[in-house]
This record gives C-alpha cells, structure tokens and sequence, in this order.
C-alpha cells in the first residue's frame, strides 16, 4: 500500500478514511442480513420486549421465556432504549407474550442494524486508538478489527453485541495509554456494568491503575485512591442502585452468575480443559487395559454439578472455585509485572493476556470469548514483526474455531471466504508494513497465503519480512486437513457415527495454537 | 490493497446468492431444466443451483476477467497496479450482474464470461479463439448476438487489412461453421429437430416488448401504441431495420479503422442499440452493454458511474417485485464506496480538471436526484387508478434517456478515435 498520505495526515480525512472501512464492512453486513441467526437472536428480542413492557422490579425475576436476563444492569438499560425504535418499527417485537419467537422480516431487519450501528463505537473505539498512529500500522489495525470476520460471524450472523461492548473496552485501553487513567477506569467499571464477563481483567485494571495512579507519597496516592474509588463506586451505583432500591440484589447476583452450568459448554471451546479431559479418558482407558477398576463418571461436562460426583474418572474433579484460582495464578506474573513497572504502552498486552488466561483456565468458556482477547491484541500485533506473525496463526485459529457455530450449508462458503479474504488482507497488511524494500509484487497477490521466501526473520522490532515459519505453515495446513476431515471424509468413511468428533478435533486442534499464544504471550511479557 | 480484493467479490457473490429467496419465474424454468436430468428433494434445490451459479460464475466468468484485464493492459501498457485491481473489481462487482445472476437467479455470467474471453482473445489479437469462444457464448445464450455486429465488423475490417482478405474471410467462416455443427451436432440429423430448436429459441408470438423495458419501443408506446397500429410481422421489420441503423454506424467505424478500443466502444455501441431497438427486449438485457461499459470504465469513469446507476435504476421494479430490494441498496451503497476509495486514486476529476458547471450538467445532476426520489415514491407511494403503471413508466422514461444520450456520447467517442474520418454530423459535444 503505496503510503501516498503523509504522516501529518489531519484528523477529518482519518476520519473519512475509517467510516470508508465501516461503510464497506456495514455493506458486506447488510447483505448478511437474511444469514442464520441462532436463539441468542431470540434472547435478545426477548430482553428488549422484558424491558420495555415490565417495570424495572420484574427485570430479573420475570419467567416469561427460558432467556431470562443474565447481563448486568447497564446492558438492560441499553435494550430498553433500543426498545423505544423497536416498539416504533413493529410493537409486536416488544410484547412480552406475543412477541416470543417472533420472526418477522421487521424484528430480524431491527435488530440486525442496531448491531451495524452499534458497531460505530467500536469505530470510535478504534479510532482513538489508532489516531496517531503512522498510516500503514493504523491501515493494518483496521483492516484487523473492523473487518475480523470473527466479529462478523459472531455478531452479525450468530448474533450478539460484542461490537460495542469491545469498542469500550477498546476506548477505555485508548485512555489508559493517553495517560488518562481515571477515563480508563471509569470506562472498564462502565464496561463491567454491561457485561461482567469482561471483569477477568479486574486484577489488571486494578494493579496497573493502583501502581500508575495513586503515586506521589502516602498523602496524595491515597487521595487518588479514593477519587478512583469514587468513581468506581459511582458507576456500579448507578447500575445496580435501582435493584438495591428494589431488594432485588441477590436476585440479580444469581441471575448474573449461574453456577448450575458445566465445566464446559456443549460445544467445548478450545481451552485448557479439553485437554485435561482428554488427559483424563485417555488415561482412564490405559489404566481399565491395565486392569484396574475405574468406575464411570456419571456426571457430564457439559451438565451441571451433580452434589459431589465429579464427571471425572481419574483426574482430580474441577470447581469454578479452583477455576478461579488457577486464572488468577495465570495471571500472577503479569500482575508482578505491572506492579514493578507500570508503563502505559503495554497496557493492551497485559489486557489481552489476561483475556487469555481466563479463556484457557475459566469455568464454562464459549468459544465466542475468544473475541475478548483476539480483538484487544491486535492494537500490539502492529508493533512488530513477532507480535503480527503470532497474531496471523491466533486470528486464524480462533476464527476457525467459531466455524461450528455456523452450521448450515448455506453459510458455509460465507464463513470460509470471509476467513481466506482475512488472512490474505491481513498478509498483505503486514507485508506492507514489514517488508525490506517494496510491498509484494502483483504475482504474488493472486496466489494463496501457503506461501513464504525460505528464510524467516528472527530479529523483533520493525524491520524483516513478514514470513511464516515452518510451524506456522503446518499449522495453516493442518487446519485445511481438519476441516476437510470433518466435512467430507468423516461423513464418507464413518457415516453417522461419532457425530460429535469433528467438532472435537476442531477444538483440540484451535486449542493447541490458544495454548501455545498464551504461552507466547507471557514469554513476551516477561521479556519486556 | 491490491488484487486480493478481487477475492472480496467472491463473498460478495456468495451473500446476494445464499441469503435471498429466488425468483419463481425463472428458477423455476431453470431448476425444471435441470430436473428432466436430475432428481433431487425440494429443499436441497435452492442451495445446489445457487452453487452452481456460483460455481460457474468461478469457472468461467472469473478467469475471462482475468484474461481480459491481461490483454487490456499489455495493449494500452500504462496503469498502475492500484487501477488494475480497482478495475479487476469494478467488472466483477458489476451489481446488476451480481443481482440478476445471484439474486433473481439466471446464468448470465457463463455467456458473458465466454463473450468477455473472446474480447480478450481479440485484444491479444488471437482472432480465430476469439471466435470459437464467441460462438460458444452465442449457443450459451442467443442473447450474445447484442455483440454480433461489433465482432463481425471488426474482425471484417482487420481481415480486409491484410494481404489476403479472402482467405482470412473465409478461415473465420470455417471456425464459426466448425463451431456451430459442434454444438448442434445432436440437433443436426433431421432438418425438424433443427427448425424446432430454432423456433424456440426466438420467440416471436410474444409481441415487440413485455412490461416496462427503458427501450425505445416501450418509451414510444406512450405516444404511439405500436401494438395497436401494426401487426407483428411488420413491427418485426421495423425493430430490425431500426436495429441495424442504429448500430450502423459503429460498423462503419470498425470496417474502415480497426483498432482495440474501437472494438470495445463497438461492443458498447452495437449491444446499446440492440437494446434499445430490439424485437422483445427485457430489463435483464441492460447487463449487455453494461459488460462493455466496465471493460471501458478507466477511460471514462464519470459517465460510466451514471451509466451503472441508470442501468440498476431500470432493475429496480423487477428488483422490488423478487424482494432484493436488500442486496440492491447494499450493492448500490458498495459501489459508491469502491468509487471513492479513501486516497481518491481512482477518481479522476483531479487529471481531467474540473469540468465546467454547464446546462448538461446540472440537468444531469437533477435527473439524478430525480432518480433517487422515484426510488423512494416507487416504494411508497401507491400510483393514481387510472395510470397503474405510472411510475413504472417514469423510470422507464427517465433510463431511456439517458441511454440515448450514452448511446450519442459512445457513437461520437468512436468516431473520434479514428480521427481522420471526420463524422459529418455527428457533432455532439462531449460531456
């Protein structure tokens, strides 16, 4: 990409630069319109017609629908200003009763554009971020965050708001690394308000703000402490204060966190625990071979906790509790990291780490957290060679590894172009970036991304080739091997059979490249 | 962002195809066609053909644009690699083929894929592919015979060129007969079986046009009811009479003065008259001149946008009756985005300096504007009792127009190329 515009570039032709990358991606967008939508569509309509037709009391303990509301308040809130526009196009959207499984051209086309426009505070998000960039380093970001086909297939197909709850996260990381740390914080408590999922990079948030912000002597640090605190305060007030009001509270609380749920969801999300469950039958297995008597584990994985049996056979049994502990041990050097030095520039890095851990070590992951991590560590994959070549196999790995969640036919070329158009626009992207001397030639541009000039660069920092390695380049064929498995010989071979096994070589094999990123990322922290 | 974008359109494709419901007309003519060969449940019909499509669309259309864009730029040698691919682009994205072939559901794209080839072979100056592959287009669908006249003119002006006229005449006819008994060869065992295909392939009981196309049959039919005044027979006569003047003098042009873009603005010329003075004319038919019009688009990239827009605009009743109404504003607001990308590499109001504000202009501009509010009244606004069909009649009325006023703007610009003929009244500035 021919860096025809200077550097000095001033902001409204930034500006009209990226809403030109929303419009196209809002085009591709519409057109996906009529795709499949899953029951979190359903979920979603149902919370819109909860919030306007019911006073805020019932909000969480209504039982109308089997989608009862388990975000925090703040996210309630947002359906029921969406619910003003949506009572206006169609009333029936809003009808607690009538309305349940309503499907209507008119629900369908509401809902859909509300994602496309709340997607402009991810815009604005990422235009904060990357304001001052250099053109090629903020072009690549772009290219990576606007138009990840991840958050294409997540939220616009599959359905949920991921857009804007990343673009704040997105914003609050921009103001952390202007410097402006009581912005940050009151946007990550704003953030936990909307959706507590994202509260894993609460330990971050609190060491990096404690260790960067309350400085200055006893006297002034504390102050600073209390004025964050305040804040802080002040957001969750305004969240949770009506239901506190209402003595509500502890039904929120259980609403918020459902602990009957399992170790992993039905679809396992390639983390940490598929392994230990592989770990686990298989050494079941040997040690039945060997004649010992393991008996069989009569809880599942995917159900609930069933009083003390653990679905487990020989490996010791798994509680969100030790869940927890083993995030938060994860996350302990980089927290002493932090602590010792608490500098603004990596403060994306740390955030997605420990993204990472908790999407490896927690308790009942969907894959679609992958976005949580993959999304926020794209603002450090431009910074240098290394970090975009790690970046290149993670948003591949984990994009594929949402492919199950678009199971029909008919979305199935959808999904595998807007990956292969990705990666090869994220090739392009970086090779423009990282290159010695011109961007690639025209030949090149026609042939697929299973390319790469024989000796990869080694050095960090900006200069070299953007190459794959040789793991890199098996890997990338392995997934091309995985999918043909799952799609074409394991029907022709197997039948009928073992349904559930190409989803688990899915996970398995995602899981390797999250393990290894995570891995990767710590190296990375520490070396800092 | 170069050539990969190219790759954009085929998810582009796959959209319009996969998520909007077909037409019944036509995918049911087509699917029948299929089923005296195949049987298959109800429900995989709709993914198998709309892959099939799209499967052909890849095979054939994909690799003509790529063979075209070789021999367009090896020819005229200049362009940076950025226009290449934006022009890559802008024949692929061409929305009213994506809309008709993925969306209405036809198989448009393999006739105009081979007939796209057969430039291409022109250009590369490979004239006897070239018309193997024309006539191969030609038996896909006789709808290619909109280009008939440009490639006969040229190709007789080149061979008149030579040293042996005759014998380069008489080489072409050989390939074009080879060609047609290769494809007929099933039909050609009895004099009936050949009649018949025939017969089916050119209707002509049906009547001089049918709804509203942007033609001249159509517009005139507000002022002078042919239907009523004369028999088919000699409005048949009077269609191809017309025809035939009209894309007369583009002929011409290529008899005497032979030469690569000559040849396309022949294209363009020879397929705009057909259109708009041809026997039973559809509004699908619009996508013949629009090929030739993306293969010119770098030249002149002002008209070319209002020329897209005119032509979409044409679609748009048939557009509203298959409920694409979706895909086409998506498709429309992605063009106007490819355009003007950020950098405005490829608008070139900058090289050409800015063009006077003159009467042509702002009439066009507010013929544009005009435009836009029919699409919205045509939406949502119900039409007087008397008139039913009023705003059908305006857009039609509106395109043919401007079609017109493209089909002066090409013919003109043709004849200035071989600069020494001097046209004699055909005068007409440029815009």
């Amino acid at each position: 990409m021919a860096s025809r515009q200077s550097m000095l570039q001033n902001h409204p032709e930034i500006c009209r630069h990226l809403l030109w990358f929303f419009g196209v991606a809002a085009c591709v967008k519409l057109l996906l319109i009529p795709s499949y939508h899953s029951t979190d569509f359903e979920v979603h309509r149902h919370w819109l017609a909860l919030t306007r037709s019911l006073p805020l009391s019932q909000w969480y303990s209504d039982e109308t629908s089997p989608w009862t509301l388990d975000y925090p308040p703040f996210f309630a809130y947002f359906e029921y200003f969406l619910s003003f526009f949506a009572r206006l196009v169609d009333p029936q959207i809003v009808d607690v009763h009538q309305g349940l499984n309503y499907e209507a051209d008119t629900v369908v086309y509401f809902q859909r554009i509300s994602v496309i426009v709340s997607d402009l505070c991810l815009v604005y998000g990422i235009y904060r971020l990357t304001r001052k960039l250099e053109a090629k380093k903020r072009v690549a970001m772009w290219i990576l965050v606007i138009w990840s086909p991840a958050l294409v297939i997540v939220d616009h197909m599959h359905f949920q708001y991921n857009g804007f709850l990343l673009g704040l996260l997105m914003l609050s990381i921009s103001y952390l690394q202007d410097g402006r740390d009581v912005m940050g914080g009151f946007l990550f408590a704003v953030l936990l308000c909307f959706k507590h999922l994202f509260a894993v990079a609460g330990p971050v948030y609190f060491v990096y703000l404690l260790r960067h912000y309350c400085r200055g002597g006893l006297l002034k640090g504390l102050g600073r402490l209390a004025a964050m605190g305040t804040v802080v305060v002040a957001v969750f007030a305004a969240a949770f204060g009506p239901f506190f009001y209402h003595g509500q509270i502890q039904q929120v609380i259980s609403r918020m966190f459902p602990f009957g749920r399992g170790l992993c969801h039905a679809y396992w999300a390639p983390n940490f625990w598929v392994f230990y469950i592989i770990l686990d039958k298989g050494l079941a297995f040997l040690l039945k071979k060997f004649g010992i008597d393991i008996p069989t584990p009569a809880a599942s994985f995917t159900g609930g906790l069933v009083g003390d049996s653990s679905p487990f056979a020989v490996l010791p049994q798994v509680t969100p509790l030790s869940t927890l502990i083993m995030v938060l041990l994860a996350l302990s050097p980089c927290l002493v990291k932090i602590w010792k030095n608490p500098h603004p520039g990596s403060v994306a890095r740390w955030i997605s780490y420990a993204y990472t851990c908790g999407f490896l070590f927690g308790w009942h992951v969907h894959e679609k957290a992958s976005l949580h991590f993959v999304i926020p560590l794209a603002i450090v994959a431009v910074q240098s060679l290394e970090d975009a070549q790690h970046y290149f196999l993670l948003s591949i790995a984990t994009c594929y590894s949402l492919f199950p969640l678009l199971y029909e036919a008919q979305e199935y070329p959808i999904k595998v172009v807007l990956l292969l158009l990705h990666s090869m626009l994220m090739w392009f992207g970086f090779s423009a970036k990282f290159s010695k001397v011109k961007p690639p030639t025209i030949s090149d541009n026609k042939k697929t991304r299973k390319k790469g000039s024989s000796s990869s660069s080694s050095r960090s920092g900006e200069e070299g080739e953007f190459v794959i390695g040789w793991g890199g380049k098996c890997y990338i064929i392995g997934i091309v091997i995985v999918e043909t498995w799952g799609q074409l010989l394991h029907p022709y071979f197997l039948g009928d059979k073992l349904p559930f096994a190409p989803l688990l070589l899915i996970s398995i094999y995602c899981g390797v490249e999250v393990v290894y990123s995570w891995v990767w990322q710590l190296k990375r922290i520490m070396a800092d | 962002m170069f050539g990969l974008l190219v790759r954009w359109t085929v998810s582009l494709h796959s959209y319009s195809g996969a998520g909007n419901p077909p037409k019944f007309g036509d995918y049911e003519a087509q699917r029948h066609w299929m089923e005296i060969t195949v049987n298959l449940p109800a429900q995989d019909w709709k993914l198998l053909m709309r892959f099939t499509v799209l499967s052909s669309d890849l095979l054939i259309f994909f690799p003509s644009v790529l063979y075209f864009i070789h021999a367009y730029y090896d020819v005229h040698s200049r362009g940076r690699k950025a226009d290449v691919a934006w022009h890559i682009l802008l024949i692929l994205i061409n929305p009213c083929l994506v809309l008709i072939d993925h969306g209405h559901f036809q198989y448009n794209c393999i006739s105009l894929g081979l007939a796209l080839a057969a430039v291409a072979a022109i250009l590369s100056q490979r004239d006897l592919l070239a018309c193997v592959l024309f006539c191969l287009s030609l038996n896909h669908k006789q709808m290619s015979t909109y280009f008939a006249p440009a490639f006969f003119s040229h190709l007789l002006g080149k061979c008149l060129r030579r040293k042996h006229p005759l014998l380069e005449i008489s080489k072409l006819g050989l390939v074009v007969l080879g060609t047609f008994a290769m494809v007929w060869w099933p039909y050609l065992h009895s004099r009936d079986a050949a009649l018949q295909v025939l017969s089916r392939l050119a209707p002509f009981e049906r009547g001089i046009y049918e709804d509203y196309v942007a033609n001249f049959w159509c517009t005139s039919s507000v002022l002078i009811k042919w239907k009523r005044l004369f028999p088919t027979q000699s409005l048949r006569l009077f269609s191809m009479v017309a025809t035939i003047l009209a894309c007369l003098p583009s002929m011409i042009q290529q008899i005497l003065a032979p030469s690569s873009k000559g040849f396309l603005y022949g294209l363009l010329n020879s397929s705009l008259s057909f259109y708009l003075f041809s026997f039973q004319v559809h509004e699908k038919s619009i996508l013949l001149p629009l090929l030739p019009a993306t293969l010119l688009a770098m030249e002149w990239p002002r008209p070319f946008k209002l020329l897209t827009h005119y032509a979409l605009f044409s679609m748009f009743p048939l557009v509203c009756r298959d409920n694409l109404i979706l895909p086409y504003i998506a498709l429309y607001a992605l063009c106007i985005f490819l355009y003007h990308p950020p950098g405005g590499r490829w608008d070139d109001s900058k090289r050409q300096g800015s063009t006077p504000l003159s009467l042509v202009s702002v009439l066009l501009t507010l013929a544009y504007l005009g435009s836009l509010v029919l699409h919205i009244v045509y939406l949502t606004v119900r039409p007087p009792e008397r008139y039913p069909f009023l705003f059908e009649a305006l857009i039609m009325l509106l395109s043919f127009s401007h079609f017109v006023l493209f089909a002066f703007h090409t013919n003109t610009k043709q004849w200035m190329l071989s600069g020494h003929l001097i046209g004699s009244d055909k005068g007409k500035k440029q815009h």
